[in-house]
């Protein structure tokens, strides 16, 4: 299906990345956000506000975040596409209801223009230190995707492919924007609406009585039905048998909270190759990966640059799609190369993982950024020398990681305020 | 490819400026600009500045590593990005707002009114437009044509000639001076 001509607002404009993610939801087909502002999102919201009557959309600014995450849940069961628009400390107040969206499958966005924290932290600068938020922030077994943007373009961009992948699998998905991104002012050209390619839910069409909202057909994703429609809709965050029902503790087997929750897991890891979307360059032959996300990814690029000029054969993979992680990319890249290089603006998150996945194959170098800032390129290069130079064997890993903190956090780098 | 620096305080229309010059390139000379701000939390008075980096190929590292041009417009400002000015560059200064020390290596300084020449036009909102008169006279990193679109295209269209009188009068005085 292509996008609708009211909903896109085409030419070319110079605006910031807030501006462009509000402008990209409503061309999505976003008929509803419920939010609380909150900088450094605020312009987001304020942009779908402004644009979306003329196109029939409605934004209400609710009383705050708890009542924003549950409101887009009421609206995804009323059948239409929404989101909500946060920053770090409403992040956090959405995470028990991000849970619920996930167990009630209902399709819906978030865009997180991540902010320094902990806490309110400093509203005004950047930080990436939400990212295992994202990923495990509420309780229980669930699985998200989160998209890392890295420019205002890519903030129109990538929120079409936000809802798109929401509608289609049924899950909470996050834009895991930043302050930088978010701040950021270019160019951005919004296309003709019959460009703009979107996906369509699954809507139920069988006989009313005979629904079951839980159902899965082969692809592992219900078809859903909107509420007030006619058909039998009974929703809960219990654990559920096909038709929605909560089991009682007292019939609930392990087999049925099996069924309900390892399907949410499922139906986005055996889909993992179709959702995610990484950008190489460089990797053929090279001893050193950079691998990076959002905002880290371009400042990473002056880095990588530098070492070059060294005659350090370096490459770089960037993490479009951060969850589901690409895994198996990880692995097979582990087996040829010295080192992967991370870096993040956080004391380590997204790194983890890759260390999970090198498999002890290659070392793992996390370059540290406490926010408010982004990495000075002579950070990543410097980081990037390293690694090829102290190449140890992996049984000396502890010993040289020990020696990369002291390099870090005391003698070394000059992390650039 | 050149890298600005515009700093003031929150109010001034620092960030508009550089959007304004941002603008000018990209939409109306098909070029590459990326523009970046930085403040505080506060609504109005602290610390404010942008970084905008022009390009005729693609902006890839988004930030200012060394800047060309320094517009200052506070003496804060100019006190903390002084020293990112590269030895070649060129600053230029309200004068009335900002007292420069003596200038190291081969750096150009040129000052203009501008807070006090918007004030006799009227409102000391556009101070930020004289400014950007002065600096597309000075520094010619993108045509007066290109802004002066840019400068229309900015602004309530009841401000219009208003801002391109203060931006004429900016991109004058360097003329005159000269």
């Amino acid at each position: 299906m292509k996008a609708e001509p009211k909903n896109v607002n085409t030419g070319i404009y110079y605006i910031d990345g807030d501006v462009a993610a509000g402008q990209g939801a409503l061309a999505a087909g976003c008929r509803f956000i419920g939010g609380y502002p909150i900088t450094p999102s605020t312009k987001a919201a304020e942009t779908f506000a402004e644009i979306a009557p003329k196109a029939g959309a409605v934004f209400i600014q609710m009383e705050d975040e708890l009542a924003s995450i549950a409101t887009i849940i009421g609206a995804s069961y009323a059948g239409v596409k929404t989101m909500t628009i946060t920053s770090g400390p409403g992040y956090s107040l959405m995470m028990e209801t991000i849970g619920f969206g996930a167990m009630l499958e209902a399709p819906f966005v978030i865009l997180n223009v991540q902010r320094g924290g902990p806490s309110t932290g400093s509203p005004t600068k950047t930080g990436q230190a939400d990212m295992m938020q994202a990923r495990w922030g509420s309780h229980g077994d669930y699985e998200i995707i989160a998209i890392a943007p890295e420019s205002p373009q890519e903030m129109f961009d990538y929120a079409i492919k936000a809802f798109n992948l929401a509608e289609k699998y049924r899950c909470p998905v996050m834009i895991m924007a930043d302050e930088c991104v978010g701040h950021m002012t270019e160019k951005v050209v919004i296309p003709k609406a019959d460009t703009i390619e979107l996906a369509t839910r699954k809507f139920y069409k069988g006989p009313k009585d005979k629904y079951l909202p839980f159902k899965p057909d082969k692809d592992l994703i219900p078809p859903m039905a909107k509420a007030g429609d006619g058909c039998n809709l009974y929703i809960t965050g219990d654990t559920h048998n096909e038709k929605g029902y909560p089991i009682s503790s007292q019939n609930l087997k392990t087999k049925t909270h099996k069924s309900t929750t390892r399907r949410l897991i499922d139906k986005i890891k055996l889909n993992a190759d179709k959702i995610i979307e990484l950008k190489e360059e460089g990797i053929e032959d090279a001893d050193i990966i950079v691998v990076s996300y959002g905002i880290s990814s371009r400042v990473a690029v002056k880095g990588i640059e530098l070492a070059r000029e060294k005659g350090i054969k370096v490459g770089s993979l960037r993490l479009i799609t951060v969850w589901p992680f690409p895994d198996k990319k990880i692995a097979e890249l582990a087996k040829n190369i010295k080192a992967f290089v991370i870096p993040e603006i956080n004391y380590g998150q997204v790194v983890f993982d890759v260390e999970r996945c090198a498999h002890g194959e290659a070392n793992v170098v996390l370059i540290p950024h406490g926010g408010a800032g982004v990495h000075h390129p002579e950070d990543i290069s410097d980081a990037i020398e390293y690694a090829d130079r102290e190449n140890k064997k992996i049984e000396k890993i502890i010993e040289w990681k020990t020696k990369l903190e002291k390099l870090i956090f005391e003698k070394g780098f000059k992390l650039k305020e | 490819m050149a890298e600005i620096r515009f700093a003031g305080y929150g109010g001034q229309g620092i960030v508009r400026a550089a959007i304004i010059a941002g603008k000018a390139a990209t939409i109306f000379e098909n070029r590459f600009a990326t523009m970046n701000q930085s403040f505080g939390p506060e609504a109005r008075g602290g610390a404010c500045s942008s970084q905008l980096i022009l390009s005729d190929n693609e902006i890839l590292y988004p930030y200012i590593i060394t800047s060309a041009v320094l517009v200052a417009m506070s003496q804060e400002g100019y006190t903390v990005f002084e020293p990112e000015l590269n030895e070649g560059g060129i600053l230029l200064i309200d004068e009335d707002l900002v007292k420069p020390k003596p200038p190291r290596s081969k750096i150009k300084i040129f000052s203009v009114p501008a807070t006090q020449i918007a004030e006799d036009l009227g409102n000391r909102i556009i101070a930020n437009v004289v400014m950007l008169g002065f600096f597309t006279a000075i520094t010619k990193l993108v045509s007066k044509e290109g802004m002066e679109k840019a400068v229309a295209d900015s602004v309530p269209p009841r401000f219009k000639e208003l801002n391109l009188t203060a931006f004429n009068k900016g991109f004058q005085h360097y003329k005159a001076s000269k």
